[in-house]
């Protein structure tokens, strides 16, 4: 059952079937979601983010694969570091930067802010903060659709190696192999929970090995090889798709940032930014790019620019929109207002 | 014919399974033949194949899962076996299910059963009564019936809201209370009952506390006071209009419930009181809770943890003296 990604990219690359429109089109996200996200940093260390900023550098291979095979009717739940996929998803640069931004317009019209947002009525599921948590959410989701008689739906769950040692992950991964669901479960592991390195966060050879513990099929994957990611995600997601077993796919690379953008990441050694899981996705994507002749310098040019130009189009729109003010809420959390307790 | 609180419970998941396709049953022991610990559920799984779901020991999982269900138009009802256990569901309750309107406008429509409230010999970890816990956080309605009626029509209605609804059931009264009948319609939700009037005192109460107070309160008619007793039936929303009004014709209050005494829904009837009709009052209001441990285990100790009908009384002699 398990199944190493370096094997299935190795058969790939033999038969020559890397398929280069998607690969650049991943690139394409990837190149927008870095050039929005280090947009957001300047803004959040300029003061004009307030809270936190929480960015995916070093994660956008594998979160770019997360979005891009899926379809709008099938369920994604993102987590932090997914702004890649989020994007390839279909969330409008604009849902991004008018929560970072606080924007009343905004899909969360600044009840929450930063990487908490979604668009449930469009499947793309808004995480809470406790990790763990948006696995068994997904797999409701995909239960409901079974119950309405849907058909060829499925499900994607983004986890990291912290989130994996949460109780809600195990509940959650239990739940989904009992009840079948097509879910594929993509975990990235980026060395540190927060802080906290892997010596102190599992003490199992392998974390893909708990796949057949769960009743999943596992797949191991280098997470700065966007051709892999590619690959083995969109073969996981075929796989969930035509009813195989729910699949877990564990990818390694390295955060190259901060929990967020207030932590230093002082504590990442040397020796860690060595390894070859800390190269830089985006960089190793690009000179696949240059190596190949996928494209020409200009087009490249072109592509740059033509995300910072979309980045500044949607962070000027959110900066103009009004933001919330505490005398215009309705302060009701609930939907049938009617039922709202008073505390005149 | 009679008819049990709970019969009441298992007729009205009959009918919303019935008349509503996206109704389904998920937890622990609630299907195939077994039909749960109480056996809310008996017979439903063999009549509504495929609705009616065992789960594994999941309480988070099994929360989550309803979660996502009802946010893609589903209308679960979760059964935890025990109240108790869903302090393990506590996040994707509370974090999740109670915030999620409130973060994205999409209503989550799932009715959480909680089989509430201290029998005898049930001990610390199947005892407990939640519901102040649930009402203290923001997004979510918490009903608490204590009658065989509104057992029926206020999980019919659960179903129906379209937000989170913590649906208290009690043990003590699964067997305990009886009807004759199942109304077609209740009380609107968020309105509390006057069960029985009086002038001297106001007793308010919800679950299976009101059936102690009401004996408590025959009691004290035999020495001639006039005791009305309040069921507030949801804790959440708090008919503060009902209770003031009722305090108002009788000038003292007296608050009873389960749960542990530390804040809760006695100390938000009585801050409301205060707040908004301290003029009312001519005796300065008091509660009963159970007592500040864990629930015993052992039936001497249980019945003199929680209040009854005999510390209800003397309580309540106290305040009609003062």
């Amino acid at each position: 059952m398990l199944q190493t990604a370096q094997r299935t990219v190795k058969s790939k690359k033999k038969k020559g079937a890397l398929p280069h429109e998607r690969f650049l089109e991943a690139f394409r996200w990837m190149l927008l979601a870095r050039t929005l996200e280090e947009k957001l940093v300047s803004l959040y260390r300029g003061g004009l983010i307030t809270g936190g900023v929480y960015i995916g550098k070093g994660q956008e291979a594998v979160s770019v694969a997360c979005g891009l095979f899926l379809q709008k009717s099938d369920i994604f739940a993102p987590l932090i570091r997914d702004q890649a996929g989020r994007s390839a998803f279909g969330e409008p640069l604009l849902d991004v930067t008018r929560t970072y931004l606080g924007s009343r317009l905004g899909p969360m019209r600044g009840r929450d802010g930063n990487i908490h947002r979604g668009h449930p009525r469009k499947n793309e599921l808004a995480m809470i903060s406790h990790l763990g948590a948006m696995i068994s959410v997904t797999v409701g989701a995909l239960l409901a659709k079974r119950f309405k008689g849907e058909k060829n739906f499925v499900g994607l769950a983004c986890i990291g190696e912290g989130g994996m040692q949460t109780g809600a992950f195990h509940e959650g991964m239990n739940i989904a192999a009992v009840e079948q669901v097509p879910l594929v479960v993509v975990a990235t592991n980026n060395h540190y929970a927060y802080s906290t390195s892997n010596d102190r966060e599992f003490a199992c050879h392998d974390l893909v090995d708990r796949a057949i513990g769960y009743g999943f099929e596992g797949y191991s994957l280098d997470g700065t090889d966007l051709g892999a990611c590619l690959d083995v995600i969109g073969s996981a997601v075929k796989r969930a798709r035509a009813g195989r077993p729910p699949q877990l796919v564990v990818a390694s690379m390295l955060r190259l940032s901060g929990h967020g953008e207030h932590d230093d990441a002082s504590y990442v050694t040397e020796e860690v930014k060595q390894q070859p899981f800390a190269r830089d996705c985006l960089k190793v994507a690009e000179q696949t790019i240059i190596d190949l002749n996928l494209l020409d310098a200009d087009t490249l040019a072109e592509w740059r620019k033509d995300a910072v130009a979309q980045v500044e189009e949607a962070i000027a729109a959110a900066q103009k929109e009004p933001a919330p003010e505490g005398d215009k809420e309705d302060w009701c959390a609930l939907s049938m207002p009617d039922l709202s307790d008073s505390f005149e | 014919m009679s008819i049990t609180y709970l019969e009441a419970i298992r007729e009205a998941q009959a009918k919303l399974l019935r008349d509503d396709q996206r109704v389904f049953i998920y937890g622990q022991d609630v299907g195939g033949n077994f039909g749960g610990a109480f056996k809310a559920t008996k017979g439903l799984a063999k009549e509504f194949p495929g609705r009616v779901l065992n789960t594994p020991i999941s309480e988070d999982a099994i929360l989550g899962t309803a979660i996502g269900a009802a946010i893609q138009g589903m209308r679960p009802i979760v059964e935890m076996q025990f109240a108790d256990f869903s302090s393990i569901a506590l996040n994707q309750i509370l974090n999740h299910a109670g915030t999620h309107y409130w973060r994205t406008g999409v209503a989550v429509p799932i009715t959480v059963r909680l089989p509430s409230g201290g029998t005898k010999g049930s001990g610390p970890f199947h005892s407990q009564s939640m519901e102040s816990i649930y009402a203290h956080y923001p997004g979510l309605i918490v009903m608490t019936p204590a009658t065989v009626e509104d057992a029926y029509t206020m999980l019919i209605e659960s179903v129906a809201i379209d937000d989170p609804v913590i649906y208290c059931e009690h043990k003590y009264l699964y067997y305990h209370l009886k009807a004759d009948k199942l109304p077609d319609k209740g009380l609107p939700s968020g309105r509390a009952r006057i069960v029985r009037e009086g002038r001297d005192l106001t007793i308010v109460s919800y679950s299976a506390m009101v059936q102690e107070s009401l004996t408590a309160v025959a009691e004290l008619a035999r020495e001639g006071f006039e005791i009305e007793v309040v069921d507030l039936r949801t804790v959440k929303p708090l008919d503060t209009d009902t209770v003031l009004a009722s305090v108002a014709r009788t000038g003292r209050l007296l608050c009873v419930g389960e749960s542990f005494p530390w804040g809760g829904a006695t100390a938000e009837i009585i801050t409301r009181v205060t707040s908004q009709g301290f003029h009312l009052l001519d005796a300065a209001p008091q509660r009963l809770n159970a007592k500040d441990t864990p629930i015993p285990y052992h039936p001497n100790l249980w019945s003199a943890h929680r209040p009854n009908a005999k510390n209800i009384v003397a309580k309540a002699r106290q305040l009609l003296r003062e």
